[in-house]
């Protein structure tokens, strides 16, 4: 116990004295805790519309201001031959063209029905899905108003409507932030956690401090666990501040859920993440080595983890990566417990995942460290 | 083995890398006295740091057999740690620690203190006792050697390694850190270290000789001086590069070195008119103010003596 307590007291001058690291591990992540989310929006925005308009008549220029009133189009072009709008696509002025055909207006009111044209440059494909969708809706929307101004006029046919509500349960104004921080705030842990500990025990190689360690009768558990904490304690109070400073005051995201139980999953997950870097500390030789390996897995364990994209929509195959991926686990309890207010019950599959990758990748790690070459 | 004797013997004692292809040490036989301050002399790559590492636990043998203070290095590894204290080649001190912390991390590693043990590094830690705040990074070449050493002596040990302690280091501090030893060894720890430089090897009170991974021979510095074979004459000229070239291509010369402005030469056979005939042939090739004179061999000439005759001497204990 003591020469842990020594070793740790030495761990922590040195991470002190680098004039570069504190900076690095406390500053970085809170810094990137402040862009990333601001920048990983799924919202869209600014949409660029083309109308090709051939009626011209009230509900064609009803339907155009009613898109452009709802905030998330642009109109930047209203032309009268779609030759022109197809221009603004190829220029890239363009995301969507709507054609309102001409006798809209005339065979929406005696036939009842009538034709749009709906034209996607599907470069960029959420932006195009996106918008496609919303336009619809838009357009559903603009149909059910026009029906129910008909049936007032005339009043003798009462037809059946389906009206659909939704809701947005955990996050009800499907505000992406609320989503993005409690999941990037994880990702920043493990990486600090991560690659800190695999350069620490790599930089002892590398200066050649192992040696005069390895010559020494300290035990392979002492030396690992005395490297292992302050890492440990360093990623608990980046995750602190950017729980409870930069979420809260920034994004005034206030974990509905028990604190508690998310230091609990966070204390857990550290373990296996450090084991993490312990391990690929143990297979490499040097700092450079070292930062390549660790940066190829946290890549891996970034994309597939389900904080970009849904773990359920990935094929078969990525689900089983994304299922052998801790973060994925932490992620999803990150987003429970802060959104959604989950128990220890919602979890417990969970914690016996997280308590193996940790005694996993650790006892690994702990055979293939060898203080004899 | 069975053997409990203090100091330090190897048997056969082999290591090669890369799965065999590099042969680092071969079939090494020495045994080493306690309280002996021995020298592995040999030139770089000759295998000293393996057979430190070796036994120091750091590598293990691919065959053979070792015992440090008749403790056997595979079986009794951990004790060997606690018991030998090791100042690698490369000075592997902590860079951002000062001077005292290091000293107090590697007593708290062998589960001792500093002050406990400041009789035995006390006439070296004087001398770094003025920069004890100054971080290890900052201290100069020699006072860097000199923290190391107390560092690896800081536990007591009874064995100590040092794996060439003075490379890259001023001629000055060489013969201080000379200096040290001999005062440790009065203390009846064994050292074991090792040099390229030959003019160390005198310090010791015996040397192996190491060239290619194979011990050549291992004797006091004046018995392998006293086992030299040949007569050795120094030569000088005026061109001294032309004196080696013309000396290489005298049909009688045996060996031929450049030491300095002289030139260490040995010839075929012992005939005492071979050196007469031999400055006639120089006179005949031009040179000027030749002198020529019988000197005794250093250990560098018995080096090159024993690298270039084939096959190489059996060791024997």
């Amino acid at each position: 116990m003591k020469i842990i307590l020594f070793l740790l007291e030495k761990e922590f001058k040195q991470i002190f004295r680098n004039k570069a690291l504190l900076p690095m591990l406390l500053g970085v992540p809170l810094i990137q805790l402040i862009i990333l989310p601001l920048a990983a929006d799924y919202e869209i925005k600014n949409i660029n519309v083309a109308f090709v308009d051939h009626d011209r008549t009230t509900y064609s220029h009803r339907l155009v201001e009613k898109i452009k009133a709802t905030g998330y189009f642009k109109m930047t072009g209203y032309s009268t031959t779609y030759r022109e709008a197809d221009r603004l696509i190829e220029l890239d002025r363009a995301d969507l063209v709507l054609e309102i055909p001409s006798q809209f207006e005339n065979t929406l009111i005696r036939e009842g029905k009538g034709h749009l044209f709906l034209a996607v440059n599907a470069i960029n494909g959420t932006k195009a899905s996106v918008g496609a969708s919303y336009l619809s809706r838009i357009i559903a929307d603009f149909n059910a108003d026009i029906r129910f101004q008909q049936q007032q006029e005339s009043s003798k046919t009462r037809r059946g409507r389906i009206a659909i509500q939704t809701s947005n349960w955990y996050n009800p104004h499907m505000d992406y932030k609320y989503f993005m921080v409690p999941g990037i705030l994880a990702f920043l842990v493990t990486m600090i956690g991560g690659y800190m500990s695999a350069l620490n025990i790599v930089k002892e190689k590398e200066i050649g401090t192992i040696e005069q360690i390895n010559v020494s009768p300290i035990s392979k558990h002492h030396f690992i666990i005395g490297k292992l904490i302050p890492f440990w304690l360093i990623s608990m109070v980046v995750f602190s501040i950017g729980q409870f400073i930069v979420s809260r005051y920034l994004y005034h995201i206030i974990p509905v859920g028990n604190i508690f139980l998310l230091y609990l999953f966070l204390a857990i997950y550290l373990v296996a993440i450090l084991g993490f870097g312990l391990l690929v500390s143990t297979y490499t030789d040097t700092q450079q080595q070292a930062m390549s390996v660790a940066f190829f897995f946290v890549m891996i364990f970034l994309l597939m983890s389900g904080l970009f994209t849904s773990v359920d929509s990935m094929p078969p195959w990525a689900r089983a990566f994304a299922y052998l991926n801790p973060v994925t686990y932490f992620i999803e309890v990150m987003r429970g417990v802060v959104l959604k207010g989950s128990t220890f019950n919602d979890f417990q599959g969970h914690l016996v995942k997280m308590v193996g990758f940790a005694l996993a990748l650790n006892t690994w790690a702990w055979f293939n460290y060898r203080k004899t070459s | 083995m069975g053997h409990s004797a203090k100091g330090i013997l190897c048997e056969g004692l082999s290591k090669s890398f890369h799965r065999g292809a590099v042969t680092a040490v071969e079939s090494i036989n020495l045994k080493i006295d306690q309280g002996e301050l021995f020298g592995l002399i040999g030139p770089d790559g000759a295998g000293k740091t393996t057979l430190m590492r070796l036994l120091t636990t750091l590598l293990k043998a691919d065959r053979g057999n070792a015992t440090v203070d008749g403790l056997d290095i595979t079986e009794d590894y951990k004790m060997i740690r606690q018991t030998v204290g090791y100042m690698p080649g490369r000075f592997s001190l902590y860079q951002d620690l000062t001077v005292a912390e290091n000293l107090n991390f590697f007593a708290t590693l062998f589960n001792t203190t500093v002050s406990s043990n400041i009789d035995l590094i006390h006439d070296i830690y004087v001398q770094i006792e003025p920069f004890s705040d100054r971080r290890a990074g900052q201290l100069s070449g020699g006072m860097k050697q000199k923290l190391a050493l107390c560092c690896a002596l800081i536990h007591k040990p009874t064995v100590l390694f040092l794996d060439e302690p003075t490379t890259g280091v001023d001629v000055v501090s060489r013969k201080e850190f000379w200096g040290m030893l001999a005062g440790l060894r009065t203390l009846g720890i064994t050292i074991l270290v090792s040099t390229p430089y030959m003019d160390e090897a005198m310090r010791c009170d015996r040397i192996a000789l190491i060239q290619a991974g194979e011990i050549m021979q291992v004797n006091t510095p004046q018995g392998i001086i006293e086992s030299y074979p040949l007569t050795l004459y120094a030569v000088k000229a005026e061109d001294t590069f032309r004196l080696l070239q013309d000396s290489k291509a005298y049909h009688n010369t045996r060996s031929c070195f450049a030491f300095g402005s002289y030139l260490h030469l040995t010839f075929r056979g012992e005939d005492p008119n071979l050196v007469r005939e031999y400055m006639e042939y120089l006179y005949r090739k031009g040179h000027d103010s030749l002198t020529i004179n019988k000197i005794a061999p250093t250990i560098e000439d018995c080096f090159m003596y024993l690298m270039n005759s084939k096959p190489m001497t059996s060791t024997r204990l």
